[in-house]
């Protein structure tokens, strides 16, 4: 049963508890404080919410979530003070978290997980819904594709008329979600020049929602993201509202897109690469038009995005740089390749993979992901993580040279084996999972490079 | 030599990452001078004893297991006689779920399997999920350790008098109450354990080639031991997640 605190009191309770896991060395409170406060009482989360007079704002998706959110935030932040858990926190405790440290905030923005949404919807009440993509991920933690699917469904029903729903239409489940909701956006890819050749291993949604049949795919971009209709029963991607056309990839640079929306088109120059980065955008802008952004700040927040933490970062060390791609999933992880490929294949790589909760406990998916482009190109390969083994046996069995590949489990000691590979002026890669980017990003804080991740996150 | 491999439904059952068993198959022949000819045998493919040497199947979520049971299911006497006539075969996950005699859900309605391992499956509440260690003895006398990763609501039930793959170390196995994991009949093997399987467990790879390689000649080959220094400590790092993990909702 939950002690009947004064908010207030909870608030101040949880507020100090964040301090302290700083002070402690522990971490950033980036969680504590909201884990703190949900022990207390779960329903002071609710209240705490609906102090923000501009409202709520949720972002989910199996890819991209951070990065959508911190698009939107660079949208949305100079028209309004936000609420935003930047760094990645997405459970109901780190949304807690997030109100609790953004004291006069009047709009929320939130990034969600994708099991914790119907929850965090249920108590956010929000304003705007965006939702991106689901790919199969963390199956032993989130279950099947399937379930995630139908739990989305139910959240989505649930939420009143008046909630504006943005989806992506070129995911078969996704784009599902738009039907029957007045005043749904649909945004999507509009560039067949930019089509996979064929279905990628990873596409996962594959099958007609309605009718089990194969789709066919006009266009399809990443994994079962494209422009897709059954051949049985016609099932086929909604009408797009907000579209990418004229897609121009630039390496491991940059990408511009005209971005189509009812209010007109505009050329924009993303500062982060790929395609997946292009959706990112279109999801951000779909969010911020829907909470009442004109065109021009859309354009004006995308071409001042940088990068998102942790999702191609580039940090200087000395007269080195390193380069993190945050791994999670199969397809997630295509698109780091695809990008890296095009940008000219490095020829030396650090891939670091972990098996905690948060990167996923079944390592097998690094068997989904498409790693042999990269070998073309490859001459060396650092693995490292608590799994750096399995992650050697990946490449040996893609036909990488067992003598080729340094297994060091030691994150420490891999960064430093790769950077004494890599020439002075030259840049470093490095492919980490979740906490192997947290324990990077420590890595080279400790060393004075980067800012503490609560920090940077401020 | 040239060996074939038939696997089953491909495009449906992929999901804990099949392609890296099929991966490891491929090169492990090739380090050893033989060929693997992967064909894909869907819905329009019949089983035709005898041509193939190997048959793989894997994994898919609910949705894609019923999709593809009632195509395996007329498969069902070409698997059989395949197997009967000295074919290896490995299933893992709802593969090996669907080579069973039936897969009760959670409402009661039956997917009708195949038959050949004599055990069915029944949907569990909660799913059994964690890295897996078992010991195994294939061949009398030659005891080896199995480590892998099982993800599944189904519990499992041999037949009185049926053979199991291994003796659960540690993880759930089975149904998580008889400490025993997977199925043998003869050449074919079914398991929950993915990973996927054999990168980090490479005598089973090679046990399945030399099996398959005996379907073709008839007689039993004798490898040469490769270089598994990589296999060797994956195995181990995945033994020891399962002895401190393994087994736990």
């Amino acid at each position: 049963m939950a002690l009947r605190v004064p908010l207030a009191a909870e608030i101040a309770l949880a507020r100090a508890a964040a301090g302290l896991s700083r002070l402690a060395g522990i971490g950033g409170g980036t969680t504590l404080p909201g884990k703190l406060l949900w022990k207390l009482d779960p329903g002071a989360v609710d209240r705490l919410a609906d102090r923000l007079p501009q409202g709520r704002a949720l972002v989910s998706a199996t890819n991209g979530k951070t990065t959508t959110s911190a698009m939107a935030a660079r949208i949305l932040g100079p028209s309004f003070r936000l609420a935003h858990n930047r760094s990645g926190a997405n459970l109901v405790s780190g949304v807690a978290s997030a109100l609790l440290a953004a004291r006069d905030a009047e709009l929320g923005l939130f990034e969600v997980d994708e099991g914790a949404l119907p929850e965090v919807a249920r108590r956010l009440r929000p304003r705007a819904v965006c939702l991106g993509n689901l790919f199969r991920d963390q199956l032993d933690r989130y279950g099947e594709l399937e379930l995630l699917a139908q739990r989305w469904r139910a959240a989505v029903s649930s939420l009143p008329e008046a909630t504006a729903i943005v989806v992506n239409g070129d995911d078969p489940q996704v784009g599902d979600l738009a039907s029957g909701r007045r005043g749904a956006v649909v945004f999507g890819l509009d560039d067949p020049r930019h089509a996979s050749p064929e279905l990628q291993h990873a596409a996962d949604s594959k099958w007609c929602i309605r009718c089990g049949t194969p789709y066919a795919y006009a266009a399809a971009y990443i994994g079962h993201l494209g422009d897709y209709r059954c051949p049985s029963c016609g099932h086929a991607r909604p009408a797009l509202d907000i579209a990418a056309r004229a897609i121009e990839l630039n390496g491991l640079e940059s990408v511009s897109f005209e971005l189509v929306t009812p209010e007109g088109a505009r050329r924009v120059e993303l500062a982060v690469p790929g395609l997946y980065n292009v959706y990112n955008a279109l999801a951000a802008a779909g969010l911020a038009r829907a909470l009442g952004s004109a065109l021009d700040a859309v354009v004006g927040g995308l071409q001042g995005f940088s990068a998102a933490f942790g999702r191609f970062e580039r940090i200087v060390l000395g007269d080195r740089t390193l380069l993190v791609l945050l791994i999670k999933n199969p397809a997630g992880a295509n698109e780091v390749v695809r990008t890296l490929v095009a940008g000219g294949s490095p020829r030396l790589l650090l891939v670091a993979l972990n098996d905690e909760i948060a990167d996923g406990r079944d390592v097998s998916w690094i068997w989904d992901v498409d790693f042999e482009p990269l070998l073309g190109g490859l001459e060396r390969l650092v693995a490292t993580g608590e799994r750096a083994a399995e992650l050697a046996l990946r490449f040996k069995y893609a036909g990488l040279a067992a003598s080729a590949i340094d297994v060091i489990p030691s994150l420490e000691d891999a960064l430093d084996r790769g950077l004494e590979l890599t020439a002075a002026g030259a840049e470093l890669v490095a492919l980490p999972t979740y906490t192997a980017m947290l324990s990077l990003r420590d890595l080279v804080a400790r060393r004075g490079f980067v800012r503490p991740y609560w920090e940077a996150a401020a | 030599m040239k060996i074939v491999v038939g696997h089953l439904f491909p495009d449906y059952l992929n999901i804990y990452a099949d392609r890296g068993n099929m991966a490891v198959l491929a090169r492990r022949a090739a380090w050893r001078g033989h060929e693997v000819e992967v064909r894909g045998l869907g819905a329009d493919n019949a089983v035709r004893p005898g041509e193939h040497d190997l048959y793989y199947i894997g994994g898919g979520q609910d949705r894609e297991q019923e999709l593809v049971a009632p195509a395996l299911a007329a498969h069902g006497e070409g698997i059989h006689a395949a197997v009967d006539g000295g074919a290896a075969l490995l299933a893992v996950c709802g593969g090996y779920q669907l080579l069973g005699r039936f897969y009760r859900d959670q409402s009661g309605d039956e997917l009708p399997g195949v038959g050949l391992f004599p055990l069915h499956t029944v949907a569990g509440e909660r799913r059994m999920i964690g890295d897996v260690l078992l010991e195994c003895e294939l061949e009398p006398g030659d005891r080896r350790t199995l480590a892998g990763f099982e993800n599944h609501a189904g519990r499992t039930y041999l037949d009185g008098g049926a053979e199991p793959l291994g003796r659960v170390v540690a993880g759930f196995g089975n149904d998580g109450e008889t400490g025993y994991e997977g199925c043998r009949v003869g050449r074919a093997v079914g398991t929950y354990l993915h990973g996927p399987l054999l990168p980090r467990n490479a005598w089973l790879a090679d046990w399945l080639l030399s099996q398959a390689i005996a379907h073709r000649t008839g007689e039993v080959p004798t490898f040469e031991p490769l270089e598994d220094d990589l296999e060797a400590e994956a195995h181990e790092v995945s033994a020891r997640r399962a002895r401190t993990r393994g087994g736990r909702y």
